[in-house]
């Protein structure tokens, strides 16, 4: 194929070259930088909690008009109540749980020193109950002891001398894998924290950008906090998550009615807890899909129209070719190889442009850096949805008769 | 002609029904997407107090150390101590601190639950500050601060809720078991973004239905239900949380002109140094004063999802237009044998531009149709990428629909403006030659 005539044709066409390569070049910058919102919004969510997440029930709890310390005699009577339940396995009370959205984040260090910050974590506090509750995995040591567990004001709370952690902690405290027995300071802490068990996997409360580089930190303190707001844990049977949704807060209000239990969020099944954390990423995720794909289209559209336009302009050239000799097949190759050539100068246009685009992004927001796969990966895409754009006017063009040369010349 | 050029732009939009639609469709998702975002961008971006917002400013003073600021900038809230000095300072026209906190009210109808209310702690000056208008009653007096009196001043809502809408002005209401008199009943007021508090509230919420004295939730001991940020531990108990270096405090200032607001950060400075003096802070006075609009800014209200997807969007549109480009000339340039005709029989190059600026904006506002319809669905289904507390400020009203027509019809002139000028160009003789 002879590309030096294809060259000197397309400078005829100015206009439409232009056009074409600059919708290439803008829709690869716009789908490249969309793919990199996807995977980003995407890759999390399917990330596991570290706990069992059927069968598990969340209850949002303010008590009213009572005192802090009177929190600890509420609460027991509160958990006897729930743990006595007909369909309830366990029951806990915490100060947040995974993808709650708030809770406690602290620094934490093996040495006493304050300055250095060895890993960021979240503290959730709760009680002998957790693991159970929660559905946690316990790989190395042992679960608190109910001796160990007391109540404590948060704006009192210093250190405990136990500690259970994740494993992704334990292994970013001590790399050898020699946690459990060893010690840990979390920020403002005066006295050692020893670590006594090692959970496989326990998700911070924040699905957020910023706390993704501590996503899987956690430190449980055999703690519970006094003050009127905190969470009910309830592990259920089988089957019996559905009705306890209903049965548990009409329990707690019948064990003492002085509480609100928020109309929204609430009550909570975990299934919708996951649901509500992830839902802006997702939404955001398919909003970006819909716009690559509506894009994609939108520029074959435009590429069939304007080759048609072309192939319409062109049929006596075409005719003459055929009666000289070309066959059927030159003629498509001929419209083919165009596609290819303006394609290939939008796509270079086009990858400059998207990551320049990705560079602006990146330090405007929380964005990834574009990697040349991605930007790879849409050149090639691009450049074949051209060819396949291009191919049924071509085939119109390589079905134009040689006759057609001698009409109305 | 105008109508004339009208019908001829309808009926050669019936001519190339694929084309055509090609047109339309890139037209109408390229308005309809960036309508979309752009009303979501409208509703996060919106200044909620416009007549105020140049008078009032966010107070900032940095106590901490500055590696423990983010950038340098002072944080966003302040602690007891300071906020206290700035009250009796008294130095600007009106000023409050404020935060949120979280009471139940307790209805004298015992069969009732507790009901739970949006709250905040703040001074008196507040209402007149922010132009929070009343339905019955006023904003409690600085004497009543001063006091530490139990007074209170409730939303409509709640006012509805508890006394059936009538004036409970002078009545008492139980908040977590103590009893408070009502001054007023403010009637609808629900900023958005929540200006006063964006770092408790994320810029965007459900209206507050409850206020009290500051002086008197500080004597009830009731912590903030928003955020506590402490760069050390407080020690136990109240009194050394309140007294330490925690920040918890949002601060208003209402400074009518920009001298006053010189002075006011005069005033501020003056007092970072006296505190640096007097050892509290080892650093130079860093502060900080806000208004409205910088403050939403500085607390990056409106969502990043918010200004990424309006940005794809309007990249989207741009790539449409450049699409239709294309397709309308491909069009134009398909007729010109008729517009051979038409010059040869007299018709200026005038006559040419006018008749296909028409024609493309019948193209146009047929795509604007179709955004319409598409920023219709889709401010309907903007929840499920927002929040629900911003997605319901996103609406389609009328200046929206005005707004999606007149961007779909300039958009394709714009886009129009080359092909018509090819069109224009036309050579009368060459076309009448070929055929």
């Amino acid at each position: 194929m002879q590309i030096k005539p294809i060259l000197a044709a397309l400078k005829r066409h100015k206009a439409g070259t232009v056009l074409i390569a600059l919708q290439i070049a803008l829709t690869l910058a716009i789908v490249c930088n969309a793919l990199i919102i996807i995977r980003q919004r995407t890759e999390h969510l399917s990330r596991p909690t570290g706990m069992i997440e059927t069968d598990l029930l969340t209850v949002a709890n303010r008590w009213v008009g009572v005192d802090e310390k009177a929190t600890p005699s509420l609460g027991k009577t509160d958990l006897e109540a729930l743990r006595g339940m007909p369909g309830v396995v366990d029951a806990t009370y915490a100060n947040s749980y995974p993808l709650r959205g708030g809770g406690w984040s602290t620094s934490v260090n093996i040495t006493p020193e304050k300055k250095k910050e060895m890993a960021h974590t979240t503290l959730y506090f709760s009680d002998d109950h957790a693991l159970a509750t929660m559905g946690l995995k316990l790989v190395g040591g042992r679960n608190f002891r109910p001796d160990e567990i007391d109540w404590v004001d948060p704006k009192a709370f210093d250190t405990t001398p136990v500690v259970i952690v994740s494993k992704a902690l334990a292994d970013k405290l001590y790399p050898d894998g020699s946690a459990l027995g060893k010690v840990l300071y979390h920020s403002g802490a005066t006295k050692p924290s020893t670590i006594i068990g090692i959970v496989e996997r326990l998700q911070v409360p924040w699905t957020g950008t910023w706390a993704g580089n501590f996503a899987e930190n956690a430190i449980l303190i055999p703690r519970l906090l006094t003050g009127n707001f905190g969470s009910y844990l309830v592990r259920t049977q089988p089957g019996q998550l559905e009705r306890l949704t209903k049965a548990a807060p009409a329990l707690l209000f019948k064990t003492n009615r002085m509480r609100v239990i928020p109309d929204e969020r609430g009550v909570r099944t975990f299934a919708q807890v996951r649901e509500q954390a992830y839902k802006s990423d997702r939404g955001m995720a398919v909003l970006m899909g819909v716009v690559c794909a509506v894009l994609l289209a939108i520029t074959a559209a435009g590429i069939v129209g304007l080759t048609s336009f072309w192939v319409g302009q062109r049929r006596k050239q075409i005719g003459v070719r055929r009666a000289l000799g070309a066959t059927r097949h030159d003629i498509l190759s001929y419209f083919l190889t165009e596609n290819l050539l303006i394609g290939a100068g939008g796509v270079i246009v086009g990858a400059v442009l998207a990551i320049g685009m990705n560079l602006w992004l990146v330090s405007h927001f929380e964005m990834e850096r574009l990697s040349l796969l991605y930007v790879a990966a849409g050149v090639v895409a691009l450049l074949l949805l051209g060819q396949g754009a291009v191919l049924a006017p071509a085939m119109k063009a390589s079905r134009v008769p040689p006759v057609e040369a001698t009409r109305s010349v | 002609m105008f109508a004339y050029y009208f019908q001829l732009g309808l009926r050669s939009l019936r001519r190339n029904p694929i084309l055509t639609a090609l047109m339309v469709m890139a037209i109408g998702f390229g308005v309809g997407a960036s309508m979309i975002t752009y009303s979501v961008f409208r509703a996060t971006s919106n200044n909620p107090i416009p007549q105020k917002s140049g008078q009032l400013y966010a107070v900032q003073i940095a106590n901490w150390k500055t590696d423990d600021l983010d950038k340098g900038e002072p944080p966003s809230a302040l602690t007891y101590t300071d906020a206290m000095a700035f009250m009796q300072a008294h130095k600007a026209k009106r000023q409050t601190a404020l935060y949120p906190i979280a009471p139940s009210v307790i209805p004298a109808d015992a069969s009732r639950l507790p009901i739970e209310e949006n709250s905040y702690a703040w001074y008196g000056d507040a209402f007149a500050m922010f132009d929070i208008p009343f339905l019955y009653g006023g904003a409690w007096t600085q004497a009543q601060d001063d006091a530490h009196a139990a007074v209170v001043v409730i939303g409509r809502k709640l006012n509805d809720k508890l006394f059936n809408g009538a004036n409970s002005v002078g009545k008492t209401i139980d908040l977590d078991g103590h009893d408070y008199r009502i001054t007023g009943v403010i009637d609808e007021w629900n900023p958005q973004p929540l200006f006063f508090d964006p770092v408790n509230t994320g810029g965007f919420g459900d209206p507050i239905g409850l206020f009290i004295p500051f002086t008197r939730a500080v004597d009830l001991q009731m912590s903030t239900a928003g955020n506590n940020n402490c760069n050390d531990t407080p020690g136990p108990g109240w009194s050394n949380w309140i007294h330490s270096e925690c920040i918890w405090i949002e601060y208003w200032a209402e400074l009518p002109t920009t001298a006053d607001a010189d002075a006011y950060k005069r005033w501020l400075t003056g007092y970072a140094a006296e505190q640096q003096r007097a050892g509290r802070f080892k650093w130079a006075p860093n502060v900080r004063l806000r208004n409205v609009t910088d403050w939403l800014d500085f607390n990056k209200v409106v969502p990043p999802e918010s200004k990424i997807s309006l940005l794809v969007s309007l990249g989207f549109l741009l790539i449409c237009l450049v699409n239709t480009i294309g397709l309308l000339l491909a069009k134009f340039m398909r007729r010109a044998p008729e517009i051979g005709v038409r010059r040869a029989l007299g018709a200026s190059r005038r006559e040419i531009y006018v008749q296909f600026l028409v024609e493309a904006g019948t193209v146009g506002l047929t795509g604007g149709v179709l955004g319409l319809l598409l920023t219709g669905v889709g401010v309907l289904g903007v929840g499920w990428v927002f929040d629900e507390q911003i997605a319901r400020l996103a609406t389609l009203d009328a200046s929206l629909v005005l707004l999606t027509l007149i961007a779909a019809v300039l958009a394709t002139l714009l886009a129009a403006f080359y092909p018509t000028w090819r069109a224009a160009q036309v050579q009368p003789a060459w076309q009448l030659k070929s055929n």
